[in-house]
């Protein structure tokens, strides 16, 4: 059904009885062009490009609990593309394009709300920096702007700007960044790939490969049987490892958990996306009213999907270094994903490692913003058995070549990107 | 998550470092393979789910470097020693 003011409007007065489901609960059939294992928001996107640019539609993704409910269910909701190297940034670029027209592509309210990020500067150095970056977003077709301080002052008077040690100097703003309803981001391209034919099969978990003699993988084992596919693609973020052991691979990847918070929620406050400069703090507001905020890893290994009091303390600390009235605030909610964790920081989206195997992963704690893109690209290499000239730089050899893309050069050490 | 330190004993794990696996170990740079080898140990992990051996350096205490067991999955942490041998204490030291 095609969503509209009028239907609506109807099937609001008639109690939604004829609304029907937005998706089929699909029984897996035996055998697929196309398998995604997790039904992410990646997973799911995928599966909707394959089959709107390239169509292919007989595709299933297989999902072990419900669609969203890994990180695209948990995460902070912001899109940018204010990255620096030329491997990530023009793919960041087509993702914000990409969202930018979300909503009609998918005949779906994902509730993309281009409310900017501001990156706070508290000294000449990371104003240099900050130029630089935003030098680096305007070369690839992206919007950035510096802001003074008065300028950061008129938009968000609450910052603390004469903070003793964190002086508030400016800040480097991109406009068209924003947040979006990660729920039903997946919902949305849920429904979009279920109407193209795709099949989405939930509570189904993958738990071993399939393989001919040859070596080429030709299929998934899961808890509802065996599933044949021409081609078998992971898009399992933080379980990446798991499923690559299933195959005697090892990535080049850590699991760790990242934390969110959520206030109670409070009149309008922040306009958009919040970034402090000196420490690891982010901080928006969900359209319930709700401060959402964040900042650094826990720093190690962890499949918990749960986190640590110090990084809770941490996290608060730097709240309180660059707006003070979050002290008097109740924290209502609080929680812990599962980040894929790169060796550079940077995702994967590739062919292979094996025949008949594609991977997608390696979307560290910035996965979200990446969607529509990752989708794009990764149906894209699936499809043409190939990388799309976007994700080019993103190819699992890299770290054998030497080409990794660390926007943050601290080299191999996942807890420090 | 408490992490026994061999030296200082029972502290928050928040006074500890954390570097990653500690099962790898360090390629001969003149075998042969040598790139390869390099290549798997400064990116390769095997990243389980479960029991994981890791190192914690203890930068707020005594300063060393500590092998921890620790179940990913649980956050359970189990018997800790220093990661040098050589740093074990012997028979006869005090504690
Ligand atoms: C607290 C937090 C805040 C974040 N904030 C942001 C942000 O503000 N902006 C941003 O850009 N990014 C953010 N991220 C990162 C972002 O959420 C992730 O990078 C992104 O969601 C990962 O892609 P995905 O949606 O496909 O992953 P997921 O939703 O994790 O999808 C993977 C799916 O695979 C399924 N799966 C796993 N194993 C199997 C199996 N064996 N068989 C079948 N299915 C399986 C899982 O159940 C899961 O549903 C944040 C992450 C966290 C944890
Ligand atoms: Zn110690």
């Amino acid at each position: 059904m095609r969503y509209s003011l009028l239907n609506v409007i109807v099937n609001g007065l008639t109690g939604n009885r004829f609304t029907g489901p937005a998706w089929r609960d699909a029984a897996p059939k035996p055998a697929y062009d196309v398998v995604i294992v997790g039904g992410g928001g990646h997973g799911l996107a995928t599966a909707y490009y394959l089959a709107k640019e390239h169509g292919i539609r007989n595709v299933a993704v297989l999902e072990k609990g419900w669609i969203g409910s890994g990180n695209a269910g948990r995460n902070t909701t912001i899109f940018r593309s204010n990255y620096l190297l030329p491997g990530n940034q023009p793919f960041y670029e087509w993702s914000v394009k990409l969202w930018e027209g979300l909503e009609q592509e998918l005949n779906y309210n994902v509730m993309a709300s281009q409310r900017g990020i501001v990156n706070l500067i508290h000294s000449d150095a990371q104003r240099d920096a900050y130029v630089r970056r935003g030098n680096a977003m305007r070369l690839s077709g992206a919007d950035a702007e510096l802001l003074d301080r008065e300028q950061v002052r008129a938009m968000m008077p609450f910052l603390d700007f004469d903070n003793a040690r964190f002086p508030i100097k400016g800040g480097l703003m991109q406009a068209r960044a924003g947040t979006a309803r990660h729920d039903a981001v997946v919902w949305g391209y849920a429904r979009g790939a279920d109407a193209l034919g795709v099949d989405i099969i939930q509570n189904c978990e993958v738990r071993g490969f399939t393989r001919d003699a040859a070596g080429r993988v030709t299929g998934v084992e899961t808890t509802r049987g065996t599933i044949g596919a021409k081609k078998v693609a992971l898009a399992v973020a933080g379980s990446s490892s798991r499923l690559a052991a299933k195959l005697d691979l090892r990535l080049p990847i850590e699991s760790q958990v990242l934390q969110a918070f959520v206030s109670e929620a409070i009149k309008p406050l922040v306009p958009g996306v919040v970034t402090f400069g000196a420490g690891h703090f982010y901080i928006s507001q969900s359209d319930k009213g709700g401060l959402v905020f964040g900042g650094d890893l826990d720093g190690y290994n962890s499949y918990a999907q749960r986190g640590n009091l110090p990084v809770i303390e941490d996290v608060c600390e730097g709240g309180m270094a660059v707006m003070p009235l979050i002290g008097r605030l109740k924290l209502l909610r609080q929680w812990g994903g599962l980040c894929d964790m790169s060796m550079d920081g940077s995702p994967i989206i590739d062919v292979g490692p094996l025949p008949g195997l594609y991977l997608n992963t390696g979307w560290s704690y910035g996965g979200f913003k990446a969607t529509p893109a990752s989708g794009w690209c990764f149906a894209h290499t699936i499809a043409r058995d190939e990388a799309h000239p976007l994700s080019a730089a993103m190819r699992l050899d890299r770290f054998a070549t030497g080409y990794v893309i660390d926007e943050k050069g601290v080299g191999a050490q996942p807890n420090l990107h | 998550m408490r992490i026994d330190c061999p030296y200082c004993g029972s502290r928050d794990a928040h006074e500890f470092a954390y570097l990653g696996d500690a099962t790898l170990t360090r390629p001969d740079p003149a075998a042969p393979n040598a790139a390869e080898a390099f290549h798997d140990w400064v990116y390769l992990r095997d990243n389980p789910a479960g029991p994981h051996s890791e190192l914690w350096y203890h930068a707020s205490g005594c300063r060393r470097w500590v092998v921890v067991a620790r179940d990913t999955l649980t956050h359970a942490v189990g018997p800790t020693r220093f990661a040098c041998a050589a740093a074990e204490p012997r028979e006869g030291d005090a504690r």
